[in-house]
């Protein structure tokens, strides 16, 4: 029997529409748009200023905290303006916006696709490679990696864990990465787990990517320590909770780190941008990018260049398809709508997804009828419609008492539940008051 | 008869006897000694626990003010100016009345003046689009027009109108216990001193956007353009991130400002309609029609 988390999860369709596109090198976009605030934590400070030449590869802005990575040019050119551009939710971001020249790389930079299978590296080059890289999570959380990488004291890693999951429907980002550039991925692999001092790693894929999971399986052969587990197809198994569960069996604690339990999770994605950071100097300037729906007439997997607007990709799939309801960034479960499509991609962009307008609206809100589907389907063992009620009566005390920051808002209860209920909508912003809340006390 | 029925008897007696005997020394030992004058104030209070002075209820109020040395900071914004002065009276304390204050909604982003740009699909409280977007206007500061404020309102003194999808204050009902300020997640609604024959003047906007991004996403947008300031005798308006405020202590209520500003972005309220203004308008409307002529 294969492996999976025990609690809850659900299992939407999968539509994998692209999962046979390979990936293709998306054309530079004529101006980049450069968000300075890409990760989890304090936006990058720009050291940059307008009319700068920049090179592919050149930082333009600096980490500005201890939670904060540095962002890098991914194209080359003249800095227009350093401006608040409108984002995805509408609200003005501070952004470095490039006028494409040419494409002119810092020689530093080794662009051959030969592989590097040199591991001889000191843990402490690797972990400040991924830093001076500005690698962060992309498989959607965009956390800074340096971190995870540096294990704080008193804790020990026990296991490395690569996320190949990709249990969002729709997505194929990660898929096509592991089956083009999996020798690549594996090394990615092995230098982490160098960084973290561990002698354990394991490849969790989900059983719908066979081809992935057996290419993987031919590679590893040449790479000790690393296995890949095939993993029963259930959502959200690529949480990092849920992951560490279905592969060893082990429960993170209630509020607390995966590395209580000895285990550190990366997505194969900043595996691969790890491989290319330390053996081929290559800061993370691009990523994979899947985009598709049911209307896009040509669903692809793209590689672009950070800052590329999304309009630009949607033109490349086919274009814009006339019953378009909906543009989210992301997964169909996890993803956000877009408010503009003039958005560019980031760090944290998996995928763009179009929905026809009969597949993007809500339907009409109904009374709870108790069925407990929710419960059910829970995979941190919440009561969602529980943690709705309180949430709307604001007992913020109660939201608290019932675990409400435990929530990873994967989105099965609100996915799952018969009376079309908001349960993620209200859950978020319980969320974010006790969040408040807990902050202020602390103070 | 049954010697039963008097054993019960006597036995039951003694019981009570007994429990009301421990009882008297309970109650002795356990005495709280409240000061009557607490009593006296919550009377005194119009007793609906909304919270409005900052305090848990019209008791909390009270038992606050009678430990208070000095009660000058302390308002029930939901009684009128005299009830705080006969409550300082009780008190031995002195005390001026305070100017009444009313709830003021900062926004005039109807649907007309303030086009929608995208859908939203979410739930329908403006607490969880606050958390999830700017709002599906171009304008990211305005009103979201669920009614959180109106849901908070305890008073019945708000209202949702159906036509503009923002919300309107009923003057007579509403007593600026500031519920409504609290619930906005936008920081619209504001309030502000009562004004001469309930008269005011006030920006109703928010938008801390330049100019021509506040005039493209709202017709009536304040575009920070400072002729209000210039135009003010009594130094009463000021202007921050691209948006003018009006200090409601300094403004003298001339409706200078009201004819200066450019997009109508200042409002004023319960003031008798002014004759050159009307003029103004006629003549414009002839001169219209000439040109339709021509």
């Amino acid at each position: 029997m294969l492996k999976t988390f025990k609690k809850g999860g659900v299992h939407p369709a999968e539509n994998k529409l692209s999962a046979n596109a390979p990936i293709v090198t998306a054309e530079i976009p004529k101006t980049a748009t450069i968000p300075l605030g890409q990760h989890i934590g304090a936006p990058a400070s720009p050291i940059v200023k307008k009319g700068d030449q920049v090179k592919v590869g050149q930082v333009i802005a600096q980490s500005s905290g201890f939670v904060s990575a540095n962002i890098h040019s991914s194209v080359s050119g003249t800095v227009a303006k350093i401006d608040d551009i409108i984002d995805a939710t509408g609200f003005k971001k501070p952004c470095i916006i490039i006028t494409v020249e040419g494409d002119e790389w810092l020689e530093e930079i080794n662009r051959s696709s030969d592989i590097d299978k040199n591991l001889n590296h000191k843990s402490a080059d690797i972990i400040n490679k991924v830093k001076e890289a500005g690698i962060v999570g992309l498989g959607g959380a965009t956390f800074p990696s340096h971190i995870k990488l540096s294990v704080p004291p008193g804790k020990t890693a026990e296991v490395l864990l690569i996320n190949g999951v990709e249990c969002e429907p729709y997505l194929t980002a990660d898929h096509r990465l592991m089956l083009e550039k999996g020798e690549e991925m594996i090394i990615g692999t092995k230098l982490l787990m160098i960084a973290l001092g561990v002698s354990k790693g394991a490849i969790g894929i989900e059983n719908n990517k066979p081809d992935a999971i057996k290419h993987l399986q031919e590679i590893v052969k040449n790479y000790e320590g690393i296995e890949v587990v095939p993993l029963k197809v259930k959502y959200p198994q690529g949480g990092e909770k849920q992951l560490i569960k279905a592969v060893i069996n082990r429960e993170v604690p209630s509020g607390t780190l995966p590395i209580e339990v000895g285990a550190v999770v990366h997505n194969v994605g900043t595996a691969f941008a790890v491989y290319e950071a330390v053996q081929k100097n290559k800061p993370l300037l691009e990523r994979v990018v899947t985009v598709t729906g049911k209307s896009v007439s040509n669903p692809s997997n793209f590689m672009v260049r950070i800052g590329t607007p999304t309009t630009q990709l949607i033109e490349a799939a086919g274009g814009l398809p006339q019953d378009t309801g909906k543009v989210v960034s992301g997964g169909p479960m996890m993803g956000k709508a877009l408010s503009n499509l003039g958005v560019p991609i980031t760090k944290g962009s998996s995928g763009v997804l179009l929905f026809k307008k009969d597949e993007a609206s809500r339907r009409l809100i109904q009374p709870c009828i108790r069925c407990a589907k929710c419960v059910t389907v829970c995979p941190m063992g919440l009561e969602p419609y529980l943690l709705m009620n309180q949430t709307e009566m604001q007992n913020w005390e109660e939201v608290e008492n019932n675990r409400t920051m435990d929530c990873i808002e994967c989105g099965s209860c609100m996915y799952t539940c018969p009376a079309d209920r908001p349960l993620l909508d209200y859950i978020r912003l319980g969320k974010s008051t006790v969040g408040n809340i807990i902050r202020s006390r602390k103070q | 008869m049954s010697i039963t029925i008097i054993y019960t008897i006597i036995s039951l007696s003694a019981l009570g006897v007994t429990a009301a005997i421990i009882l008297y020394f309970v109650a002795q030992k356990f005495k709280v000694v409240e000061d009557p004058r607490i009593d006296q104030v919550e009377e005194m209070l119009p007793g609906a626990n909304c919270g409005g002075c900052g305090f848990p209820g019209c008791r909390g109020f009270a038992d606050a003010l009678v430990k208070a040395d000095d009660i000058s900071n302390y308002n029930c914004p939901v009684s009128d100016a005299q009830a705080m002065v006969d409550i300082a009276g009780v008190l031995g304390h002195e005390a001026t009345a305070a100017d009444p204050k009313i709830a003021v909604v900062r926004c005039n982003g109807t649907c007309d003046n303030r086009k929608s740009v995208n859908n939203y699909d979410g739930a329908k409280t403006c607490s969880i689009e606050a958390a999830l977007y700017a709002g599906d206007t171009g304008c990211s500061f305005g009103c979201f027009g669920h009614g959180d404020c109106v849901d908070a309102c305890t008073f019945d003194a708000m209202y949702m109108d159906s036509k503009t999808g923002l919300p309107v204050i009923i003057d007579d009902k509403c007593v600026a216990c500031g519920a409504c300020v609290k619930a906005c997640p936008k920081n619209i609604i504001e309030l502000r001193n009562k004004g001469k024959k309930d008269r005011r003047i006030f920006v109703s906007c928010v938008n801390e956007d330049k100019g021509g991004p506040a005039k493209k996403a709202c017709s009536v947008a304040c575009i920070g353009c400072g002729k209000c300031v210039k135009v003010c005798p009594f130094d009463a308006i000021t202007i921050e991130n691209n948006l003018a405020y009006i200090d409601y202590n300094k403004c003298k209520l001339c409706r200078k400002c009201v004819v200066e500003c450019p997009t109508n972005a200042i409002h004023e309220l319960n003031f008798p309609p002014r004759k050159p203004v009307a003029e103004k308008t006629e003549a414009v409307i002839k001169e219209n029609s000439t040109e339709n002529k021509d």
